[in-house]
Parts: C-alpha cells; sequence; structure tokens
C-alpha cells in the first residue's frame, strides 16, 4: 500500500491504487507485523510478500490466526530472470471457514534456500517437490526434496526461462542395444519462434523531435475549466 | 541371496518386502506408479512416482498465444475437459476485463455441469470396476457416449473440445441440441437410480468401501483436499457456491456432504452430484437466454465467417487474431472453479505481450495423491486399490 498522495497534488490514479487498505492484507499486517515486505490488490486479489527466513512461521500465524487459512492450495514458482533475485515462490492460501483467499510470495535465486512449510501446510509437501524440480528453488527442512514430474535422473530445471522448449536430451528405442537410449536433441529444422509483436507498438517510448510539443502542459486542464 | 535375509529361527521376522504396483496396470488409472513397501498383506509405505505422462504443458504454453494454449486444457483432465477449459477462459477474462455474455455464460454453466456427469460417471463405475463390479462399467460408459455425443455437436470434438474460449464460447448450440438435452435429462436420473442398485447397497462393494481410507475433517484440509473428497469428509465446501463464477449464482442446487469420509462416502457424495448437476443443467436449458456467445470485440473474438467473406476489416481481424493473438495487459491472476474433481485453478502473469510470461496449473489431483501414503498405511493390498479408485485421480492433470 502506497503512502496517500500529499494534499495539493493531482488527484491519484484510482485504477492503481486501492485507497482503502484491503481488509485481508489489513489483518495479516496485524498478524505478521515486519514480516510483511510490501503487499498488492491485483484485480482484487490480496497479495503480500514476506520476508523469506520467516515464511514458515508466518503461514503457521496466517493458519492459526483470526484469518484462518486451513488450506494451502498451491504452490508454485516464478522466474524473472532481469531480477536480483530471480524466483518468486507464490502461496495461495484458503480460509474455508472465512471464505477468503490470499497470495504469499517470498523471493529467492538460484543459491538461497527457502525454509519449507511442509510441517504447518502437509500439503505443501509435493507442491514444494514440483517448484524444486521444475525451478531449482531449494527448500529447507523438507523430508523429501526429490525431483517430482521430470524423468530419473534428469538434469536442470526445465521451467527457467533459459531452458530452451525443446531440452537438450531426446530419447528413442534402440532396436540393438533392447533398450531406451538417450541423445542430444537434434531438429531437422530450426525451432521456429514466430515473433508476432507489432513493432509499431513497441517504439511507442521513442521520442522523435518535435514530440514534446503533444505533451499537454501543467496548466492545461486548470485553464480548461 | 545376502546374509542379511537369513534370520535366526527364533525370530522369523520378514523383511518389509517392496512391490512396483503400475504404471501398466488397469487399477493405477493410467500411468501411476506405486512403490509399496508390504509387511506380509499389510501396507507400510506408499510412495507414488508420478510425471510418466509430463508433457511441460506450462512451458508451451509460455511459447504459444492465449488462443492457442486453450486446447491444452483438453488435454490435462481429458475425463472433464470442458471444466478445465472454463478456468482459464476465466483467468484471461479477468486480466483483459472482459465478461462473457449471457447467452455463453449459460451455455458454459450447462455444459460444464454436463462434464461433471461425464466425470462421475467415469470415476463411479471404474471404482466399481476396481473393487470387483463390472457391470456398472458396461453401462456408465454407454451414457457417457450419449454425452459426449452431446459435446461433439456442441464442438465438433467428443473429447477434446477447445469450446470454451476468453470471451464467451467457439459456437453457438446447434439447432436441436438444447432439446435433445432436455430429452436426455428427463431419462437420466432413472438411469443414475438404476446405476446405485447395482452399487450402493450391494454386500461386495460394501465390503470393499465401507471403513477403508478415513480422512476426518481436519486431515482433510490440512492436506489440501478439495471438491467431492473435502466433501466426503464433512466439510460443506463448494466453489459454486462460495465463489460462484459465471451464473452459478443463479442456481438452486444443493451440496453433498459426507460423514464418515471413507471411500463410501467418497462414491455417495459424487453420485449425489450427478443428479444436483442434472438439476442445474435444466435450469440453465429453461432459463437459456438469447442473444451473442461471445463478446463483440473483434479485437478480442473472431469475427463470423460470413462477414469475412465481406468485409475487409474482418478479414484483417481474423488474420491478426490467428497469427499475433491479442495482448492482454500486465497482472497475475490465481482463478478458480470447482471442477468435478475439485477445486482447479490457473495461476497466469501476464506481461502484456500476446503470450502469457507464466501459466501454472493447479492440479487437483496433486494433493489428493500425495496423500496416498497417509490413507493407505495400514490397510490391505486390495485396500489401496480401493482408495486410489476414490480419490479420482487422473494422469494427464497431474503430470501436466
Amino acid at each position: 500500500m502506497s503512502e496517500p498522495e500529499a494534499a495539493g497534488s493531482n488527484p491519484p490514479d484510482t485504477t492503481a491504487e486501492t485507497p482503502v487498505m484491503h481488509p485481508t492484507i489489513a489483518a495479516a499486517r496485524d498478524l505478521l507485523g515486519d514480516a510483511v515486505l510490501a503487499d498488492t490488490v491485483i484485480h482484487g486479489e490480496p497479495v503480500i510478500t514476506v520476508k523469506r527466513e520467516q515464511i514458515a512461521d508466518a503461514m503457521r500465524k496466517l493458519r492459526d490466526g483470526a484469518l484462518a487459512f486451513e488450506q494451502l492450495v498451491t504452490i508454485c514458482g516464478v522466474d524473472y530472470p532481469t531480477r536480483a533475485e530471480r524466483f518468486e515462490v507464490v502461496y495461495n492460501l484458503l480460509s474455508v471457514s472465512k471464505n477468503l483467499r490470499l497470495r504469499v510470495k517470498v523471493t529467492t535465486d538460484e543459491d538461497t534456500p527457502v525454509p519449507s512449510v511442509v510441517a504447518v501446510y502437509p500439503s505443501a509437501n509435493w507442491f514444494e517437490r514440483e517448484t524444486w524440480d521444475l525451478y531449482g528453488v531449494f527448500f529447507t527442512d523438507h523430508p523429501d526434496l526429490r525431483r517430482l514430474l521430470t524423468d530419473y535422473g534428469f538434469e536442470g530445471h526445465p521451467l527457467r526461462k533459459d531452458f530452451p522448449l525443446t531440452g537438450y536430451v531426446e530419447l528413442r528405442y534402440d532396436e540393438d542395444q533392447k533398450r531406451v537410449v538417450y541423445e542430444p536433441v537434434k531438429l531437422v529444422q530450426d525451432y521456429r519462434n514466430f515473433e508476432f509483436l507489432s513493432p509499431w507498438e513497441a517504439i511507442t517510448d521513442v521520442q522523435l523531435p518535435g514530440d514534446e510539443k503533444a505533451v499537454k502542459p501543467a496548466y492545461w486542464d486548470a485553464s480548461r475549466k | 541371496m545376502t546374509d542379511s535375509n537369513v534370520q535366526p529361527a527364533t525370530d522369523p521376522r520378514i523383511r518389509p518386502y517392496t512391490i512396483n504396483f503400475g504404471p501398466q496396470h488397469p487399477a493405477a488409472h493410467g500411468v501411476l506408479r506405486l512403490v509399496l513397501e508390504m509387511d506380509g498383506e499389510i501396507v507400510e509405505r506408499a510412495d507414488p512416482h508420478i510425471g510418466l505422462l509430463h508433457r511441460g504443458t506450462e512451458k508451451l504454453i509460455e511459447h504459444k498465444t492465449y488462443m492457442q494454449a486453450v486446447p491444452y486444457f483438453d488435454r490435462l483432465d481429458y475425463v472433464s475437459p470442458m471444466c478445465e477449459e472454463h478456468a482459464f477462459a476465466l483467468a484471461v477474462e479477468k486480466l483483459l476485463g472482459i465478461t462473457a455474455p449471457p447467452r455463453a455464460q449459460y451455455i458454459r454453466v450447462l455444459f460444464a455441469e454436463l462434464t461433471r456427469v461425464l466425470n462421475h460417471l467415469l470415476n463411479l463405475t471404474t471404482f466399481g470396476l476396481d473393487v470387483g463390479a463390472i457391470t456398472p462399467a458396461l453401462w456408465g460408459f454407454e451414457e457417457r457416449e450419449k454425452l459426449m455425443e452431446f459435446h461433439e455437436r456442441a464442438s465438433g470434438a467428443r473429447l477434446h473440445a477447445n469450446y470454451f474460449r476468453p470471451g464467451g464460447v467457439a459456437f453457438d448450440l446447434p439447432a436441436g441440441l438444447a432439446d435433445d438435452i432436455w430429452e436426455y435429462t428427463e431419462s437420466f436420473p432413472k438411469f443414475v437410480s438404476e446405476l446405485e442398485t447395482l452399487l450402493t447397497e450391494n454386500r461386495i462393494f460394501k465390503q470393499r468401501t465401507v471403513d477403508i481410507g478415513i480422512v476426518d475433517r481436519d486431515t482433510a484440509l490440512a492436506y489440501g483436499f478439495t471438491g467431492p473428497m473435502l466433501r466426503a469428509s464433512g466439510v460443506a465446501w463448494d466453489l459454486r457456491k462460495a465463489q460462484p463464477y459465471d451464473v452459478y449464482d443463479q442456481m438452486e442446487f444443493e451440496i453433498p456432504v459426507g460423514l464418515t469420509g471413507d471411500c463410501w462416502a467418497r462414491y455417495l457424495v459424487r453420485m449425489e452430484e450427478m443428479k444436483q448437476s442434472v438439476k442445474i443443467m435444466r435450469q440453465c436449458l429453461s432459463r437459456l437466454p438469447d442473444g451473442p456467445v461471445k463478446v463483440d470485440d473483434r479485437k478480442v473474438s473472431p469475427p463470423p465467417r460470413a462477414e469475412m467473406k465481406r468485409s475487409m476489416e474482418a478479414l484483417i481481424h481474423h488474420f491478426k487474431l490467428y497469427t499475433e493473438g491479442y495482448h492482454v495487459p500486465a497482472g497475475e491472476t490465481y482463478t478458480v472453479v470447482e471442477t468435478p474433481k475439485g477445486e482447479f485453478g490457473v495461476f497466469l502473469v501476464s506481461d502484456g505481450t500476446n503470450k502469457p510470461y507464466r501459466c501454472h496449473i493447479r492440479a487437483t489431483g496433486i494433493p489428493h495423491l500425495a496423500a496416498t501414503d497417509m490413507m493407505t498405511r495400514g490397510h490391505m493390498l486390495a485396500d489401496a486399490v480401493a482408495i486410489v479408485g476414490s480419490l479420482d485421480v487422473v494422469f494427464g492433470e497431474i503430470d501436466r
């Protein structure tokens, strides 16, 4: 939640900011205090970012506190390679008794582990295994952190943005050796990634000579009234 | 044989025996590999290995436009395809800030419920097959065939429908389909009661399912159970009532809740849900309004083919939509629907381009299957089959 706009400035853009704090976020901030780093409301859905080290403790408070989030419905990773801490781990919580939802996020990178929440929510077990498998986010204190979806002996973390869509190995049944063999991927033609983004929309930020005249001066709206 | 196998005669212990259940086993419901540690015939530990049907759907969707991503959802839970599309369509609509027109919403609810019947028919009858009843499967699949004909008449495909699109549905219902579905809903309750005479009070069926795999209320919540699995444990929770989408808030139906949380309760909940689904279908059909079936915005929904033959504008729109697709404003949403198996969610992150930045699919079956270990411990091997059958797992969705 941003600070209230200073008096006398332009009216705030109401589409981007919610003037009143979302009730779920207010309650979560009461429960968690300093552990909450940021919060926002996107399409009516409350989202908070908490400190990575305190995620297990925060989850316990959210489950046992006034909000009563009995269920952890899913955990997933998101990869933003340009950020300093490239991974977001997203937890979606559901309160059956209060009919509320909350999205909790922590950020991390390839080397920094995230505390596991399996002790709080048993359902986190496979979701954390999946996040480890697909993104390589390591969870400490997880009872059984094996790969979940990929092949036995798979290398790499396929949902990272720098992992190619085709992968690195392909397999086939070898008639001579009478077994399945793994080989490097050979594409008979290059993977065709058509770029359909319109070039006209991509260069809207470029300032050409004369564009400065198209900007409305500050006094414009006041003088038109 | 190693020495560790040799036990002194005074200590006749048997080392835990490990067996592989599946992946090629009729009761493994597809490609489940269940590694069971047995003490005699008692299951001591169950370790499900999944991923044998992993196709990288989430990665593929990141490389496709929003419209090209829809068919992937049919191939997740291929037993209830339209419900999966529903979640994606609603998520994209939320990010685009559009709402499907009323007729499209009614059609979606109608077919979502038709799909629920389709799914439960498969699950209940194959569950019967797992525990030794063959006739229900033969009867149930005949009914499923009739329902899939309705799918085919609406969308052109029996299974992979690609029918619910962001902004509405692909086509309007063909003439006469609504009447035929209405006729079907009149005869269907009779079929359900016939099916019930085969299973519900059947002595063998009850011996195999009552008191097997009991999950109490708190455990079901902690393990992330949703849908019939949660309701069978006594939690009256249904997203169609609690967080209604499309026109579910105008529908009258009841939520069946189980009392015992065992395999039989899960069976009973699903059986009752089919009856409630038919009730919803009849309400949709009797109130089905006239009007368009997709949003009247050419930047999102394609123009009718007839218009493309006359209008240059329509032709350009069609070309742009099927090559570049539409751009979705940056944002993120976690949108859920109540599929026949439980809460199916799509966590969609958009970066303002024509392709999703991230599309996480919350598969319904993952928490259910993850709880197999907890549920089967201490049961006999044959009960493990009954428990897996009552979970209603489909590996297209779990493995993604």
